[in-house]
This record gives C-alpha cells, structure tokens and sequence, in this order.
C-alpha cells in the first residue's frame, strides 16, 4: 500500500480572518478545522439539502464563486463568507385550484415578467441548473420543461439572493413541479386499480395467513417464493398467482 | 483531480473482467446468492457481531438490553436541562399537536394532523426539511403492479429482510399501507418517474436488495429529496395551522399528573433560551442516530442525527427495541476524501452494476439484502485481503457503474443518476465510465422507540414514527423501506395524535418528574455522570483548537 502522503496546506480567509487547513478539506470541513462549530449553514453534508450555499472568491479575480460548502474543496487564498440561509416569500396556496398555466404561477409570483435575461441566476447555481432558461420555460408556457430543467434544484436559494429583478426561482420551479406531477402526468391506472382493491380489503386474508405462519413456515414461503429476473422487461408475469 | 495514477492502473482490471461480467448479465447469469444459512454465517462479519461493541442498559425501562456503547452512553448520561430551573406550567406556546422533528415523517403526521383539524406546531433542531428523508436516494416501495406484486410478496420481502424477527402487525401496516402513500404522493405533484409517453401513467419501478418484485418506485437519484420538498411545501402552504419553529430541538418532554405526555421543553440553538410547549399530543419524529458514529464508521446521515428522541422517551419511560441492530449500507464512496461517507444509492445495484475486489472479480450477489452485502465487502477487504487501497489509506471495493450504461443503452447513468453524476464529475470522475471506489458507511437505525401501529407507545399522548421507532423492519431494513416507513407511520401517528388530542386528551399539571426519577436512577447506578444528553449536534472541531480553548462564560 502507498505511504499516507501529507497533506499540503492552504491558507483560506474565513470571514476575513487567515486560517491554516489541509488541501483536502471541503469548505465545510475547513471551518470546523478551524475550530468553528456550525448551526445554521449545515445540513445533510451530501450536497442535496441545500442548507450552506456559500459565496467566494480566489485572490486576484474578481468574480464572486458559488458553491455548496459540503461540496467544494478549499484552494489556497480562497476567500470565504457564508450568507446563512434566509427564505424568500413563498406563496400559499391551494394545489387543486391552480391550473398549469404561466398565468396561474404569474398570480402567485407576480415578478416572474420581471426577469431581465441578466443570467445571473443560472452563474449562481451551485448545482449548475440552467435556470434563466426554467425561467424563460415558464414564461413561454412549457410548464413541463421548467419541471425537467429544474429537477435538481436542492433550494439553497442562491439564485434569488443575487436576482436583480427579485424572483423566486426557486419556489416557482418547485410549484411548477408540482403542478406537472399533479396536472399534466397521466395518473397511474395500475396504482389506482392496486389502492381500490386495498380498499376493498381483497388482500386481507392472504395477509391474515402471512402473520399466522411461525417463523419455519415464514421462512419456507421466503426461500421459495419466485424472484422477477432483472433483465426482464416490466411486462413479466410470476408461475404462481394465489397471492396477487 | 480523479483518479490517482495507482488507481487508475487497478481500474484496467475490473476493465478486463467486465465484458465477460456483460455477458453473463445479460444472459440472466447472477452471481449465486447465498442461501438463508449462508446468509448467517457471512454475518459473523458484520459489525453488531462483535461482542465488544456492545454492553447491557443499566437503567432505565429496558434496563439489562444490550446495545452499542454509542448510545447506551447517551441513555445513561445526565439531563441536558435541570428540572428545578425550568417552570413547566407556564407555557411559552399552546398548540393541540406538536410534532418533535421536520422531516418526512414529522412533516407527514404535521399534514394529517392538520386535515384533522388539529393546530400544529414542528419543533426542528435544524431546517425544516434538513433530515434523512432528503437524503434518501433509491426509492420507496410499495406492491402497485396489479397482475405480479401483491403487499403479501412486500410483507415476505421485509420479514425476510430483519432476520424474520419484525413485528407483523407493523409490517402488515406498512405494506398495505403502502400503495395509498404513493398515491397521496402522485396526488400532491411529486414526480415519482413514470414510464415516458405512456398514457396509462405507469410507474417506474426498479429491484432493490432482497426484493422478488421489482416495487422501488423513484423519482430519478433523488426520491427522498422530491418526497421531502413536496411535504414542505404543502406544509408552507398551510402555515396558518402548521407553525414550524426551526433551530429549536427539543431536549426533553413533558408528563402530566395522570403521567401522559404533553408537551416538551425546546431549545433554542442559537440564543440558548428554553421555551415551554404545551400540547395535547406529543409525535416523536426526531430520526436516526447515524451521526454518532457507532464504532468509529463513517456515516451518510445527516447532521443532526443524534438520537435526541431515543434519549427523551427513554426517559419518560418508552422501552427501546432493535437498537442492537444497526445498518451499514453496502456503498459509501471511500474516494476522494472529500465524499467519504457519502452514499451511493443501492439503485446502482439495482440496475445491475456488479460489486468488484481489486483483481476484477465478483465476490458477492449484487442485490443481496444489506446486512449481507456489507458484510460480505468487510470480508473481501480484511478478511480475504483483497480489497483496494486508496491514498487516505482506507480500504475499499470497487462498483462497476459503467455496466449499467452498457447493459440499458448510452447516456442512461447520466439520466438516472444525476445527483451522483454531477458530484463525481465535480472530483473529475465519470462514473458512466469509471468505477467507484465504496466501503460500507453507518446508514440506518433499524431499532428505536417500542411502538404499535396506531403508532402509539407505552406514554399516553406521546406517538412515534419514522427512524426514530423500532420494530417494523427487525434487524435489518430493506432499501426504499425508509422513505416508505416515515410517509406510512408519519401519517398514522399524525391523524392519531389528532384523533387523541380531540377526544382522549386530559388536562392535568405539568412537570419533569421522570427526569427527577431517572436521574435518581443514573445516580444509584453510578453511570454517565461525565455526559449530557441528548447531544444536538457532533463536534468536529479540531482537536489542535479544543486544546487551546478558554472555556469561559463571558
């Protein structure tokens, strides 16, 4: 096995104030290094709950960077300031009475006609969504396109915080989201069909004589019950079909 | 960045090996499962197999029950706030439902509650909606394909899964719960991944390990994230009744004379004040554990996941269950450093990518249930030796993720997999074409709070659901089980803590008495003096700060 290698060191500014870390660190990581304890700016850690959208900068350029700090690697002379979370007004309402329509977001995000082009958005995604084109998806109507566009949106809000026009993309990509899943997806006809038997109560004695089985019975029916391949398409159908 | 030179050397070997792997896949070739006693001795490699991690409860209610020293620790330590300097019968809110915890599934008892007409207040030590839900990657399953999947082949899957140990009434309720979950879901919007243009809306569904049916349902790598923002905008929608209070854990919860629950103390993180919550029904919804690091594993929980609900219930009286079994899901990423920890969804498996040792070769099922799966790496890297070595000098095994865009056409990782995809791309990997390196990495809390399925527990007023119960899922919980367990329990304890606080509520006076008495407990049993519990938050600072800290109140 290769010999642990040191690790080189960087310095980083948090907050102004010079600080010694390993290369290797994420900016979270770093400034627990450092001897800071987070509260705010800390979620899962796994780059999805959008908890420590960061901004910073490298020495000598201009350009505010973006990042999500569970994500990002420090690099010598990274200047770094985190803008805890704040929320953008989100607005209320009742799913079953907003149609899926540009109209039906534009009442409840009255802004949205506001977006300029100024793309500023799009370079302040951490997780690098295109999101002037979800916006200008919304605007032309294709509801279903803002949804695809803006599915791995983890809300850090990011994008908002530097809106020049003051939108809040990321709520209304949320509500587009769901206005698609809700309005403009067909509904499952084979989860329909499955929730009325439950309700019909059609499994209750096959599951009545599951729970009576003592753990040998329980354990003959598991061994021997037929495991759908993996290959097979989804049209597949098991031998024996007592207990569907 | 990527792969070190040394690596991508060992790289050309699951190379060599994979269009023969192909082919047999293709073929419908799987490498052999183990059978049941195959299963049970390739668990001896296991981490809860070790005697050593272990000790017996000294207190409390399920005094003598052995478990892992983590969180024994925390059950036998010392109160984190002292009864007589907190005034329990001046409220600082009122409310008829508080639910402690803002993940999937407090926020789904939180929604229930409320179509119950109950006022709601969530109690969150970190953001709402900063929880395990969101993390949860694979799916969530549930028997929807009338004509091959029944909630009898679930109900099979699950009990085989937890060693047949679970409790069957609540796995009966989460199976034929399950399809009216993914239904509420589709009916909120959330965009569960269906089979394109087809005009019937059929679900995609996906293996996971240890099931006969394929049930994963998904929505792209990123199910608990679209189900958890889903639940928190229907839930923001409803602010009116549902108040969330984030940044303020609860750290312990409040009996009345008749020695019901009702109410808890919160703490608020930031300005270190306590607050009083009266509430005539109390949901326990604080999650899993995985942030305490059972035997020094690397974990994929997040933050906040410390046990704090296990802790409090104890206290007021709630036995624990199935804490002895923890999991350790299959596939963390070993490289780079940075993502160490971090999970691979089991779904990488589930589209047939093979798990690999150094030399290319399969050693274990790809799909074999989870306790297997890990054990069966633990083995391959320190028992067989053939395990590969990183330059952090851990140890790991490969999984081959550029079979799956062989196996389902060009593109299909990237599409499927795009959470994942734009991390390791980010660290110069491509995993449409590269490997990955993985090591098994502290997932899940298979045990908790002692519960039923009207998610009552032995205190009267106080529910349990989510992570933080145990039971449902025995010794060993299957993938897309998760998810599944906090939508089902998370509404059933909401609509129950509604049903309670309407018709069986009582009034009566409030204190910490059990705190008084567990603390007698603790004391006669001379344990825990030197701890606090519950602990909120890890503490990653540095030991070269720590040293050089002036602990003084200023």
């Amino acid at each position: 096995m290769k010999e642990n290698t040191p690790p080189e060191v960087v310095r980083i500014y948090i907050m102004g104030k010079q600080y010694l870390v390993p290369d290797s660190l994420t900016i979270q990581k770093a400034f627990e290094y450092a001897g800071y304890k987070w509260i705010r700016g800390c979620g899962c850690r796994g780059g999805i709950c959008g908890a420590c959208g960061t901004v910073f900068r490298y020495p000598g350029s201009y350009r505010i960077e973006v990042g999500l700090a569970c994500q990002t690697v420090v690099a010598d002379g990274m200047i770094i300031a985190q803008i805890p979370f704040f929320p953008a007004p989100k607005a209320s309402y009742d799913l079953d009475n907003v149609a899926a329509t540009t109209q039906a977001i534009q009442a409840l995000y009255p802004e949205l006609y506001k977006c300029m082009g100024c793309n500023t958005c799009t370079k302040s995604c951490p997780m690098e969504i295109p999101v002037m084109e979800y916006i200008s998806a919304l605007i032309r109507g294709d509801l279903r396109e803002a949804a695809r566009l803006s599915f791995d949106c983890v809300m850090c809000g990011l994008c908002t915080a530097r809106c020049p026009a003051e939108l809040k993309q990321y709520h209304m990509a949320e509500l587009a989201r769901r206005l698609v899943g809700a309005k403009l997806t067909p509904r499952a006809y084979h989860l329909a069909e499955q929730t009325k038997r439950l309700r019909d109560g059609y499994y209750e004695m096959m599951l009545d004589e599951a729970m009576a089985l003592d753990e040998a019975g329980l354990r003959k029916r598991y061994v021997e019950r037929e495991v759908e391949p993996q290959e097979d398409a989804d049209d597949w159908t098991p031998g024996d079909k007592t207990y569907l | 960045m990527g792969y070190t030179r040394e690596l991508l050397e060992l790289i050309k070997k699951v190379e060599a090996t994979r269009p023969e792997r192909i082919a047999r896949a293709k073929a419908g070739q799987d490498f052999p499962p183990l059978s049941l006693d195959g299963r049970q001795e390739r668990l001896h490699y296991h981490p809860d197999y070790k005697d050593e991690g272990r000790r017996e409860l000294t207190i409390g209610p399920s005094k003598g029950y052995a478990l892992c020293h983590e969180i024994a620790d925390l059950l036998e330590a010392r109160p984190f706030i002292d009864p007589d300097q907190i005034d329990v019968t001046h409220a600082d809110y009122e409310t008829d439902v508080l639910v402690l915890g803002g993940g999937g599934a407090g926020t789904s008892a939180a929604l229930l509650a409320n179509e119950q007409g109950a006022r709601v207040i969530v109690a969150t030590k970190l953001r709402h909606g900063d929880a395990n839900t969101m993390m949860a990657e694979g799916g969530i399953q549930a028997a929807t394909k009338v004509g091959k999947d029944s909630p009898y082949y679930h109900y099979l899957d699950v009990i085989g899964g937890g060693h047949f140990k679970n409790v069957p009434e609540l796995v009966r309720t989460l199976v034929t719960e399950a399809p009216l979950v993914i239904e509420w879901l589709e009916g909120m919007g959330c965009l569960l991944s269906k089979t394109p243009d087809d005009e019937s809306g059929s679900l995609r569904v996906a293996h996971g390990g240890g099931t006969c049916r394929k049930r994963m349902h998904f929505a792209a790598d990123i199910t608990g994230a679209e189900i958890m923002r889903t639940l928190r905008d229907e839930a923001r929608n409803r602010a009116e009744a549902i108040e969330v209070l984030e940044f303020n854990p609860a750290v312990e919860l409040i009996l009345n004379e008749h020695g019901h629950c009702c109410g808890a103390v919160l703490f608020n993180l930031e300005t270190r004040q306590t607050y009083v919550v009266r509430a005539k029904a109390v949901v326990m919804a604080t999650g899993g554990s995985g942030r305490l690091h059972v035997q020094g594993f690397m974990t994929t929980n997040h933050y906040g996941a410390t046990a704090d609900g296990i802790v409090m219930a104890y206290r007021a009286g709630v036995p624990v269950c199935f804490l002895h079994a923890v999991q350790y899901h299959p596939t963390g990423a070993v490289f780079p450093e940075q993502a160490e920890g971090l999970l691979i969804t089991e779904k990488v498996r589930g589209f047939g990518a093979n798990v690999v040792n150094v030399d290319g070769e399969q050693f274990v099922f790809e799909r074999e249930p989870r306790d297997v799966e890990a054990a069966s790496i633990i083995r391959e890297c320190l028992e067989v030796g053939k395990g590969v070595p990183t330059p952090t000098g851990k140890v790991g095994v490969w999984l081959d993720s550029p079979m799956i865009d062989t196996l389902h056409g060009p593109g299909f990782v990237e599409r499927e997999f795009p959470g994942k995809f734009i991390l390791f791309k980010r660290y110069g990997i491509d995993i449409s074409k590269q490997p990955m390196l993985i090591y098994p990495t502290l997932h899940y809390q298979n045990g908790g709070l002692v519960y039923n399925s009207n998610c009552e527990t032995t205190v009267p007023g106080l529910f349990s659901a989510g992570e933080v119960s145990g039971g449902v899922h025995g010794e060993n919980r299957l993938m897309g089980n998760s998810l599944l367990d906090v939508t089902v329990f998370g509404r059933i304890a909401g609509r129950e803590a509604a049903q309670y606080a309407k018709w069986k509520f009582q009034e009566g006076r409030p204190h910490l008495d059990h705190v008084r008495d567990y603390e007698k407990q603790r004391r006669r049993a001379n344990v825990g003096e030197e701890r606090i519990s519950p602990i909120l938050l890890p503490d990653y600072v540095s030991q070269q700060v720590k040293d050089k800290r002036l602990e003084v109140v200023w």
